[in-house]
């Protein structure tokens, strides 16, 4: 059988290429089983705990709620990141992708776009599955508009500290780091634990980390108000790791 | 004389105190096949790195295609068959390409291209339960779905037997005759006589020799000729 391999190169259109690259990665991360425990099943298990033993742990689902919101969008956009794309590094497909009409720029943009839409999906049903467990948010105007540009300043700066760790670790260590990671967000990051609750000595060093900024945003937003405090922490954020991953990041291992 | 699909000029890398590359200058044309030869480490896929625009040298310049290196004009011209795995762990050899064809404006048929590859039989299973031949087949067709005027083959038959080897060797020789020019690298002499037009030796960062492989091979195998202008990584 014969094939014609005559030259007839030339890129699809731009975003034509990103949404390939987005589709493409976010269908990875739904296969794979442990990503999905990150996204999902922690996050319900923590909504089901609060919901029918809260009481003996001091919280409920109210105040559980927006915390675990917090925690998706930190297990999605940092660790569910650093781990794909520390194997992408080592298993070259980031090194073949640079070398297509993608680009380094596509990639980065696709990749965005893939992490958005899983977070989309996972905030859709964890949000679904806390309602139905009796969370009932009580958002203002301004807080909305607060938590929009919160969640895009998240986004970056928690994508950004996982390219840093993929970027510059061989993947076996940023399986690791960033799993140890999440946990540290999750137990004293300020994620699940409101700021109020930490004691006052360290309530100014949790609060100027991005996990407890998101979370203190979610609850704000969930009890109508509007922490713009929060914002000026995650942008601080997203611009400094923006430019360490700019600068350190390796396409290659 | 039509200008040269691939021309590197005076490329320096140096990685710390030690020089990768070290003013190397070559040439690929097109409906030719190139071979880079050259001991472990001695810069071959450092070369295609910074053909790729990965690697930016420390001095020289590369022009693939009449564009500067790494650009996106350059970048949709060409194929890179990488000397590692290259896709994602679960993907299946179908999906990969139907991903890496919407890259592109004009395609190859991926069905078609499966076929003549080869890869039908597997083109459903997962990447990472692909044999190690299998992997580089599929990777082969990675390569080439966009119709390149320039394709990168980094050592492309290791890990094949035999039958898919000389399969492999038979699609190279169609990619010349289609117009294309093909660069590649391999530690397989055989292969590199019978393949390669032009042959370029590396040697610890330098080109030690090169010529058409008529040329080279005037007097002695190619294999020897490799042998005794070339030092390894036991010397």
């Amino acid at each position: 059988m014969s094939l014609d391999f005559s030259p007839a190169a030339g890129a699809a259109r731009p975003w034509a290429r990103i949404r390939a690259h987005a589709l493409t990665e976010a269908r990875m991360v739904a296969r794979n089983h442990e990503q999905q425990i990150l996204a999902l099943v922690i996050p319900l298990g923590l909504l089901v705990g609060a919901r029918w033993f809260g009481g003996r742990l001091g919280t409920d689902i109210a105040s559980m709620a927006p915390g675990v919101l917090a925690l998706a969008i930190w297990s999605t956009a940092f660790t569910s990141v650093a781990i794909s794309t520390g194997f992408e590094r080592r298993y070259g497909v980031l090194e073949r992708l640079a070398a297509t009409p993608l680009g380094r720029t596509g990639l980065l943009a696709g990749k965005a776009v893939a992490t958005i839409l899983v977070a989309a999906v996972q905030l859709t049903i964890l949000a679904a599955a806390a309602v139905a467990l009796g969370w009932r948010p009580h958002p203002g105007p301004a807080g909305s508009l607060a938590l929009m540009v919160g969640v895009v300043l998240a986004l970056i700066a928690f994508t950004s500290l996982a390219l840093i760790m993929a970027g510059t670790l061989a993947p076996e260590v940023v399986l690791g780091l960033a799993n140890f990671v999440f946990l540290l967000g999750l137990a004293g990051g300020g994620l699940l634990v409101p700021l109020a609750s930490h004691p006052d000595v360290l309530r100014p060093v949790v609060g100027a980390l991005p996990t407890a900024a998101l979370g203190e945003l979610l609850r704000g937003w969930d009890a109508g108000g509007a922490p713009w405090w929060t914002l000026a922490v995650l942008a601080a954020w997203a611009v400094v790791l923006v430019l360490i991953a700019r600068k350190v990041f390796r396409w290659t291992s | 004389m039509p200008a040269p699909a691939l021309l590197v000029d005076g490329v320096l890398v140096t990685f710390g105190r030690r020089s990768a590359l070290d003013h190397v200058t070559l040439q690929a044309s097109r409906s030719r096949v190139t071979a880079v030869l050259g001991p472990n480490g001695a810069g071959k896929t450092t070369l295609i790195r910074c053909c790729t625009g990965l690697i930016t040298p420390d001095a020289g310049a590369i022009t693939v295609l009449g564009h500067v290196a790494g650009s996106p004009a350059a970048n949709e011209l060409i194929g890179l068959m990488p000397q590692s795995t290259g896709a994602w762990s679960g993907i299946r050899a179908v999906e990969l390409l139907a991903y890496l064809a919407r890259l592109y404006a004009s395609p190859l048929d991926v069905d078609a291209l499966v076929a003549r590859l080869g890869i039908t039989d597997y083109a459903r299973t997962p990447y990472r339960r692909l044999s190690g031949g299998q992997q580089q087949a599929v990777n082969l067709a990675g390569a080439l779905i966009g119709r390149p005027e320039l394709v990168f083959l980094d050592e492309p038959t290791a890990g094949m037997d035999p039958h898919l080897r000389r399969h492999t060797w038979t699609i190279i020789r169609e990619l010349r005759e289609a117009g294309l020019a093909v660069v590649l690298t391999t530690h397989d002499m055989h292969e590199a006589a019978d393949l390669a037009d032009d042959v370029w030796i590396l040697d610890r960062g330098r080109i030690v020799i090169h010529g058409t492989l008529a040329e080279l091979t005037r007097d002695a195998s190619l294999e020897d000729v490799f042998l005794s202008h070339t030092t390894g990584g036991a010397a």
